[in-house]
């Protein structure tokens, strides 16, 4: 028969986390390692429960209890300071004689071997403990090269979209692009017209539906304005509800009202979103390419922008010519009413007769 | 070839030579770019380009300068990952030698897609071992030399280290342990890094 201390030994070399109790609970040797934990603490004779809290089961409060849960997994800390956690198992010694306890850190390993200064040597040598942290390290190393890479990929989205011409969500040119064709326009003295588009209630979509009906909304309205224009046309979205087309080679008054006719036409049909409608509509502000006078793009815009908030002004759903005589107090009047949303001023849509679209009118007043 | 061996690559020059050196050597190797992504793959012809061109403008045998990156992937504070995670292979020399056979698994566990060709260790006698480099990386044997005489550093060890020949397909490298212990050695602290 093995003696206690012949079991003692043994048992350093293959579980150095060991606690041997004697029948009473009370501590009659530990492993090496687990007093590696405790270097000045005389461990003999020491009530385990008094040196350990048993935090699962709960129920245990004494040695009885204690062989009671011979074969279950124990969650325990220390009570005293640093209260490392550990995980163990106890199988009773023969004849009465107390138990065994092997202990583990479990997951709180890692802030063990930092706490205690472990080595290679304080575990034992089928325990996984070492492979564990070097996979914690190596994963930690992969993870941060990793991180890296994605910090820098994005990094360049940033740069790229900073640099790009398309607004991604509609897939239209967004306003650098506008600028920069809109400059070599004016540039090359070529006849073309400029359409400011401004989306009616749309704000209200945005609201009541939520963005991501906004967003399919705005979709939808791309895709009407790329069928409503030519392929040498350009189109960009240039704020969050506000398009800007320019129509190339084109300032037929005429032709150009019916573009914008049958624009909003198109966008005052109802879009499904979700089981839902979306219901909005457009004002259009043109201007057209200054015929021998220079100009430069910031006017021809701002110009466009004028006939807009008169178009806004008149009622909405409707589209305007700029003319020289409008002026920037017809502006400040018409963002009030328009902030004012007053939808009811059809009246003086007639005062703009040829500007106004007929057919939005008509609906308007029905 | 795994962009960790790239970027390892990018290091040991940067480090050397200078980085206007490396730019020199991508510019001859004419890959488009001169930073390596440690997280992306290349594809082997283009590292081997890399090297020719490591060769032809810095103007030093390839095998030297491999073998000087193995230590340097071991000693310079720079890369002090591979290092430590070279250390939890073993707590003295001999058993880091041993620990090699599963280095290219180990590599493997920490980032799926890095190979590294298996390598065997043989004692041949009491402090004599061969370390046999199977094939399948330009230069691994050479890294593996340099890497092999910085660790007998970092353990403190003194070891005498000799390429053998071509064995069966394999680069072999010869390994004599002179003497254990022979100088202080680098501390590992196990949880230096945890955290």
């Amino acid at each position: 028969m093995m003696s206690f201390d012949q079991l003692g030994d043994l048992a350093g070399k293959m579980a150095p986390m060991f606690v041997m109790l004697n029948a009473d609970g009370q501590i009659e040797r530990v492993g090496p390692t687990l007093q590696k934990l405790r270097p000045d603490q005389d461990w003999t004779g020491q009530p385990f429960l008094d040196v350990f809290d048993l935090r699962r089961p709960r129920s245990i409060r004494n040695m009885a209890d204690l062989l009671g849960n011979a074969g279950v997994k124990l969650h325990m800390q220390f009570r005293d300071e640093p209260q490392t956690g550990l995980k163990g198992v106890l199988a009773p010694l023969p004849n009465g004689r107390g138990a065994f306890v092997n202990l583990s850190f479990g997951i709180s390993v890692l802030d063990a071997v930092r706490d205690y200064d472990l080595t290679s040597a304080d575990f034992s040598g089928t325990d996984l403990t070492i492979e564990m942290l070097y996979l914690v390290e190596a994963k930690s190393a992969a993870m941060e090269a990793s991180r890296q890479l994605n910090l820098r990929l994005q990094g360049a989205k940033i740069a790229a979209e900073e640099q790009a011409f398309t607004d991604t969500l509609t897939g239209l040119k967004n306003r650098r692009a506008m600028d920069h064709i809109l400059g070599r326009m004016i540039s090359t003295g070529r006849d073309f017209s400029l359409m400011q588009v401004d989306l009616d209630f749309f704000k209200a979509v945005n609201d009541t539906m939520g963005h991501a009906a906004g967003d399919a909304v705005l979709q939808k309205v791309a895709s009407i304005m790329v069928d409503c224009t030519r392929n040498v046309d350009t189109i960009a979205r240039v704020g969050g509800d506000e398009f800007v087309l320019i129509i190339d080679g084109l300032v037929d008054r005429a032709q150009l009202d019916n573009i914008a006719s049958r624009l909003i036409t198109r966008l005052e049909e109802p879009i499904p979103f979700g089981g839902q409608m979306c219901q909005i509509s457009a004002s259009i502000g043109t201007v057209l390419s200054p015929a021998p006078v220079s100009i430069d793009a910031a006017q021809l815009l701002n110009e466009a922008d004028v006939a807009l908030y008169a178009a806004k002004r008149a009622g909405r759903a409707c589209h305007y010519f700029y003319e020289p005589g409008m002026d920037s107090e017809d502006i400040d009047e018409a963002a009030e009413e328009v902030t004012a949303d007053t939808f009811s001023s059809q009246a003086d849509t007639s005062r703009s007769s040829g500007n106004t679209i007929a057919d939005a009118e008509q609906r308007s007043n029905g | 070839m795994h962009g960790l061996i790239n970027r390892a690559i990018q290091a040991f020059v940067c480090s050397t030579y200078g980085e206007s050196r490396w730019r020199d050597v991508t510019d001859s190797a004419e890959l488009g770019f001169s930073e390596f992504e440690a997280m992306l793959i290349y594809t082997d012809d283009q590292s081997k380009k890399l090297l020719t061109a490591m060769e032809l403008v810095l103007e030093r045998p390839l095998p030297e300068m491999l073998e000087d990156m193995g230590t340097f992937l071991v000693s310079n504070p720079q890369v002090e990952a591979l290092r430590r995670l070279l250390r939890f292979g073993g707590v003295n020399y001999v058993e880091f030698l041993h620990s090699l056979d599963d280095l290219p698994d180990r590599a493997r566990l920490a980032v799926s897609d890095l190979y590294l060709p298996p390598l065997e260790l043989i004692e041949t006698a009491p402090g004599q071992f061969k370390l046999f480099c199977q094939d399948g990386l330009p230069g691994y044997a050479s890294v593996m030399m340099g890497v092999l005489r910085a660790m007998a550093d970092d353990y403190g060890d003194l070891v005498i280290l000799e390429h053998s020949g071509l064995q069966d397909g394999a680069e072999v490298i010869s390994v004599t342990l002179v003497e254990t212990d022979f100088a202080e050695g680098r501390a590992f602290d196990l949880g230096a890094n945890l955290l």
